[in-house]
């Protein structure tokens, strides 16, 4: 099973039957209270109720039922969130079978016990075929294991004691080997266990912007109860006197209850939308600062370019043909089995059309750390391939002379952001080959979408200046930070917060870890440390640190979503006053007839048609609610101008129409 | 509209548009912290009253201390203007023998003028002596004034400082206020007012026999000097029982004129000071264009309906405008410009009876101060309710730009949401709580003298005068009773210093964040498009709350004619 390959459909049929159950066991007032805007709306649902029992009417029961549906929409709305979570949950709990873990003790016997049983700092041998029995850290032995069950990965990884790929989850499988791990997590508290919680809904907490917009909704709702109830003593004033179903029918209409509905099923979703793209955050608060993020901190390598250079072209000193230094080279290199070597016989093949020789008794020289080179010696040939400082020691060495034009070229590669290899036969040097980072392709237009929502990149290297200028400049990067340090790092995150900017990035080594946890974003590779994926908000299933980009893209998709069902949900105000006020009054003053703009065919039809607009606005919107509002990479007044138009204009004109074909088909049927 | 009716406009417009940068611009220098012009005049007064009074003059307050300064001096002169109307019949400068008020008059009438609100439930001539003109409400008309400018100074400083726990020094911002700003501007305007004919004197009444044969009483009085501080300061508590449509307050076209530019002047320019101060021209632009917004619309109508007059008066034979409660001197463009001007401020000085305008109009005027008088305000707190509605319109459109929203860079969160929402709810609490009890209550009712939807508005206007501050009277109500004197009372202080605490608060809040820099991600605040929407959102928001009440008063009223 994987997160990955989970597409449920919007209205999964499953998901749907437990959401209308949940939905009718939300109406709970204890739960209810949580939300005051739906909570006023149950009360009024209440009230109309216990009238219309007392007092039967077609009108009082209309108006009672779809309070009613009101509420339970709202429900439903949160109940469709939560059930894709708890889907996904389900599946995920599967892996979560308990095991048993081989104990290590002191003296270094091997105790069989419960995985549940296990403590922290407990050492565990896992051995192929079993599975690891709880979070921990490798400190003996390498091993492939099996991840697919947290990422849907089905290429086994390594891990391995030391360096930055330590970790282990519980609940993945080791497919060779044997390795001693240190538990680092306690049963119920495992990464797998956090990731079930996260997915479920379960640990949910209203983040920073939804408290604050809450607490609008409240507001506005205390605002409009006061509007309402002080109505009825003008009202009596005038001689029309309403009566109490009219009044909660007003008060339902005017609270923003499409907003106040949809609220935590738009957060519900948007969590929900990462954990799709096998990202875990582990709060809703980290979701909103990605939205909120103005820099973000790539490193270069892995991120911004391929993981390795390759050989981009052959520069021949004079009196050199380029095809002889590629062959030069292209021999040189076949002892060379790193990814740049065979950069280098690639080039050549592609350029030439160079046949990988044939060595015939030749013998190869292969790079070692003390000559810095490379190549092959044949009877009367012998060919080096190296630094370029490695290759003018071995010209001086044989008492030649190392042309000027060969280190003028070595420089302007490297001006260029390249790394120079130089090549040698006997003895002589034939020319450069020019190694350069491979910058992924379509990175420069996502850096200009990031930069036109006002987002800076900052590129990480541990490349010198010039290098790093060369590559942040192809790649088009706002700025890059050079033979950069982790302390480095931590003081341009520190310097970028204290001018109030929110700064995300990614990584993955223990030398990471304080950075990612000052970073207002810190996105953790999956491979990466335990320490590293502890200090960050969030982890990357996928350890693929370009999807820091998609991250913030969903932070501002989910405060779009906010703000635009709430601005609609205002906005729906103006239309509903229109039908409400008339049909109040009207039967005292048919003067006021003139404001029944719709032409609504009756008092009651005009109330009933605002109310059930209403509740069906709600159903209308769970699909946007749920699926987020369509972000496009722009500036915040281009952004701007389009969802006020949509969401705002539109706001303002849906419910004129919306009420007005509700009141044919309700006047069709007949309401009184 | 008559030639001279646009012509007016057009003048007024100008004046505005030519006075107010300037004005704002030397606010700026005023309150930015370093030199100002007229150092050299002006610091040594200031200095006078920082020893006398022992102020520390570079001494920083947080905003509980600032609110706490405040309200101790807004106490203190409720005290003194409450003795003087207490006391004023055995006090000297008391030539036309006003007798000393009962209590309920004296609290209305002290609160009244502390508040900036200057309801007035006496008779300006029979009640008030000199004395109590001029040390008690002509005093109020400055400090009063000064208060609501210190106010919205210090929600700019919340705005503009970073990580700071302080917003400035409330005795500071006064005595500047009054020394560098209201002082001289009103000293001018008081002696080309009184060029105009506007009296100023120690005379009680001076009686006259006509030529018919008939006894008239004249009133004297020290007028130009405080009808200046009564327009500039958006005062309006007219020296007179008549305001300003009494000749000696306001006797020509001329100083009409003057008046409404006056009581224009300062609310409009603060937006521009506010616009130096945060170091964004463009920000003050935005937020003046929004008070221009609903000034000009506000006066387009009003002036529309006055001039169409009263189709039931027309019917049975009188025809052209509206002018039943208007000075002849004045005709409909500039009564109702007058009006509409007066409660976009929260002056409330009239030239005109707002009860005898056409049911629409008076809606209008209605409408401006129920708006929460932003447009362009009262001293200050026309700035501060405006900048509120600023920090709403971006918390609720803002995070259409996928950001949490932020102001001038400040993140708008919880806590600015709990105190904005607040503050969004003390003055319809007032308003309609207060009301509506005495729109159901008997003895309250039996004070309307009129029935109906006229009564309804009339009723809906007293409490909404006295809650946003405005004080302008629709007529209507014999409101010098107990249960008035009491309830306008609570409704002037809620109206005035619970918000004042609420913006303080916010200041303070907003002053201890971080500021997070501009970029092409952020909620732009400083375009055509945002005042648009700021207008937008204070109408649809505060306005659909009033929607019902409005509806069964004037609009009920209009569409009986």
């Amino acid at each position: 099973m994987t997160l990955r390959n989970q597409r449920t459909s919007l209205f999964d049929r499953r998901i749907l039957r437990q959401a209308v159950l949940d939905s009718l066991r939300k109406l709970d007032p204890r739960l209810m209270a949580a939300n005051p805007v739906m909570f006023v709306v149950e009360i009024g649902s209440v009230l109309v109720t216990a009238i219309a029992i007392d007092k039967p009417s077609r009108f009082a029961w209309t108006i009672a039922a779809w309070l009613w549906f009101t509420t339970i929409f709202a429900n439903l709305a949160e109940a469709i969130a939560e059930g894709r979570g708890k889907a996904q949950a389900a599946e995920l709990k599967k892996t979560r079978a308990i095991t048993t873990a081989h104990r290590r003790g002191a003296d270094g016997t091997l105790e069989d016990v419960p995985s549940g049983s296990l403590g922290l700092d407990d050492l565990v041998v896992v051995s192929a075929g079993e599975v690891i029995p709880a979070d921990g850290e490798v400190v003996e032995g390498i091993a492939s294991v099996d991840e697919s069950a947290i990422t849907g990965e089905s290429a086994p990884v390594i891990r391995e004691s030391g360096g930055d790929r330590s970790a282990v989850t519980g609940g993945t499988r080791v497919l060779s080997d044997e390795i001693v791990v240190r538990v680092t997590a306690l049963p119920g508290a495992s990464f797998l266990d956090r990731m079930i919680a996260l997915v479920e809904g379960a640990e949910r907490q209203k983040t920073p912007n939804e408290i604050a917009l809450n607490i609008l909704l409240a507001g506005l709702t205390l605002v409009f109860l006061l509007a309402v109830v002080t109505l009825q003593p003008f009202a009596v004033y005038s001689g029309a006197r309403q009566s109490t179903i009219v009044l909660v029918a007003l008060l339902v209409c005017l609270i923003p209850t499409t907003i106040g509905a949809l609220l935590s099923a738009i957060g519900i979703a948007g969590m929900d939308r990462l954990v799709r793209r096998n990202v875990l955050a582990m709060s809703g608060r980290a979701v909103e600062a990605a939205g909120d993020c103005a820099v973000l901190l790539l490193d270069k390598t892995g991120t911004i370019t391929l993981g390795n250079r390759a050989a981009t072209a052959f520069l021949p000193l004079d009196g050199v043909s380029e095809q002889e230094l590629a062959e030069a080279a292209q021999m040189a290199s076949l002892a060379d089995e790193t990814p740049e070597g065979r950069s280098i016989v690639v080039l050549a093949k592609e350029r030439f059309e160079l046949r990988e020789h044939e060595l015939h008794g030749g013998h190869l020289v292969p790079f070692s750390a003390q000559t810095r080179m490379s190549g092959v010696d044949f009877e009367q040939r012998s060919i080096r391939k190296g630094a370029v400082e490695a290759i003018c020691k071995l010209v001086e060495d044989g008492r030649g002379s190392v042309p000027k034009q060969l280190t003028e070229l070595a420089g302007e590669v490297a001006q260029s952001g390249g790394t120079p290899l130089a090549v040698a036969e006997n003895g002589r040097p034939l020319g450069i080959v020019q190694l350069k980072d491979i910058v992924k392709e379509g990175l420069a237009e996502r850096f200009e979408h990031l930069r036109r929502m006002g987002i800076r990149t900052v590129m990480i290297t541990g490349d010198n200046p010039l290098t790093a200028s060369a590559i942040a400049s192809e790649a088009g990067v706002d700025d890059f930070l050079a033979e950069a340090k982790p302390e480095d790092k931590m003081a341009l995150i520190r310097r970028e917060q204290a001018g109030g900017n929110l700064v995300a990035m990614t990584g993955d080594g223990t030398n990471d870890a304080p950075a990612l946890a000052q970073a207002d974003v810190g996105v953790a590779m999956n491979t990466g440390t335990q320490a590293a994926r502890e200090a960050g908000n969030m982890v990357d299933l996928d350890s693929n640190p370009t999807k820091l980009i998609e991250i913030v893209e969903i932070g501002k998709q989910l405060l779009v979503t906010r703000g635009a069902l709430t601005t609609f949900s205002i906005s729906n105000d103006v239309a509903k006053y229109f039908a409400i006020i008339p049909a109040m009054f009207a039967g005292v003053f048919p003067e006021l007839g003139h404001l029944n703009v719709m032409r609504l065919s009756s008092p009651e039809s005009a109330i009933a048609s605002a109310v059930i607009f209403n509740a069906l606005i709600i159903v209308a919107l769970i699909p946007l609610a749920l699926r987020g509002v369509r972000f496009r990479a722009a500036s915040a007044i281009a952004v701007l101008r389009r969802n006020l138009f949509i969401y705002g204009l539109g706001g303002l004109v849906a419910p004129f129409i919306g009420i007005k074909l509700i009141d044919l088909v309700v006047s069709a049927i007949g309401i009184s | 509209m008559s030639s001279s009716g646009w012509l007016q406009l057009g003048v007024l417009v100008g004046l505005i548009a030519l006075s107010a940068p300037l004005v704002g611009a030397y606010l700026a220098r005023v309150f930015g912290g370093g030199t100002a012009p007229g150092d050299r005049v002006f610091g040594p007064i200031e200095r006078l009253c920082y020893r006398a009074a022992g102020i520390d003059e570079q001494g920083e307050q947080t905003w509980r201390v600032y609110a706490g300064s405040l309200l101790i001096f807004s106490a203190v002169s409720v005290a003194a203007v409450y003795l003087l109307m207490r006391l004023q019949g055995s006090l000297p400068f008391n030539p036309s023998h006003a007798v000393s008020a009962g209590p309920a008059l004296a609290f209305n009438t002290a609160v009244s003028f502390v508040t900036n609100t200057n309801w007035q439930n006496y008779a300006g001539e029979t009640g008030a002596s000199h004395l109590t003109q001029m040390a008690g409400l002509a005093v109020q008309n400055f400090l009063s004034a000064a208060v609501g400018i210190a106010v919205a100074v210090a929600l700019i400083r919340g705005l503009t400082r970073r990580k700071s726990d302080t917003i400035g020094n409330f005795w500071v911002d006064l005595v500047r206020t009054t020394v560098r700003v209201l002082i001289p501007i009103a000293f001018v305007l008081a002696i080309v007012l009184a060029s105009q004919g506007v009296v100023q004197n120690l005379h009680g009444f001076t009686h006259a026999h006509t030529v018919a044969g008939a006894t008239q009483s004249i009133p004297g009085g020290q007028v130009a000097s405080q009808e200046a501080i009564k327009e500039l300061g958006t005062n309006g508590g007219g020296f007179y029982n008549a305001n300003s449509a009494h000749p000696f307050e306001n006797p020509t076209a001329l100083t009409n004129l003057l008046e409404i530019w006056a009581l224009l002047v300062i609310p409009f320019s603060l937006a521009f000071a506010f616009g130096r101060l945060v170091g964004n021209r463009r920000q003050g632009w935005t937020i003046f264009a929004a008070m221009f917004l609903l000034w000009i619309g506000s006066v387009g109508v009003a002036t529309h309906y006055e001039l169409a007059g009263n189709p039931r008066i027309q019917a049975i034979g009188v025809v052209g405008s509206n002018m039943e409660g208007k000075e002849v001197r004045f005709g409909a463009p500039a009564s109702a410009l007058f009006a509409a001007s007066t409660t976009d401020t929260s002056t409330g000085a009239v030239n005109s009876s707002h009860d005898s305008f056409t049911p629409l109009a008076g809606g209008v005027v209605v409408a401006n101060m129920l708006l929460g008088e932003v447009s362009p305000g009262g001293t200050g707190s026309g700035l501060y309710g405006m900048l509120v509605f600023a920090i709403l319109t971006v918390f609720l459109a803002g995070l259409m730009v996928g950001r949490t929203p932020e102001y001038l860079g400040k993140k708008v969160q919880a806590l600015e949401m709990k105190l904005i929402v607040l503050y969004l709810l003390v003055v319809p609490l007032v308003i309609l709580g207060l009301a509506g009890a005495s729109v159901v209550l008997s003895g309250p009712r039996s004070a309307l003298l009129n029935h109906g939807s006229h009564g309804l508005t009339e009723m809906v206007y007293a409490f909404t005068s006295a809650a946003n501050n405005n004080g302008s009277a629709f007529g209507g109500i014999g409101a010098n009773t107990n249960w008035f004197n009491a309830t306008l009372a609570i409704a002037m202080l809620a109206g005035r210093f619970l918000l004042m605490i609420l913006v303080l608060a916010l200041a303070g809040a907003l002053a201890r964040k971080q500021t997070v820099p501009e970029s092409s991600g952020t909620f732009p605040t400083a375009t055509p498009l945002f005042a648009v929407l700021l207008v937008a959102v204070i109408v649809v928001v505060v306005l659909l709350t009033y929607a019902p009440v409005l509806a069964l008063g004037p609009i009920l009223e209009h569409l009986s004619l």
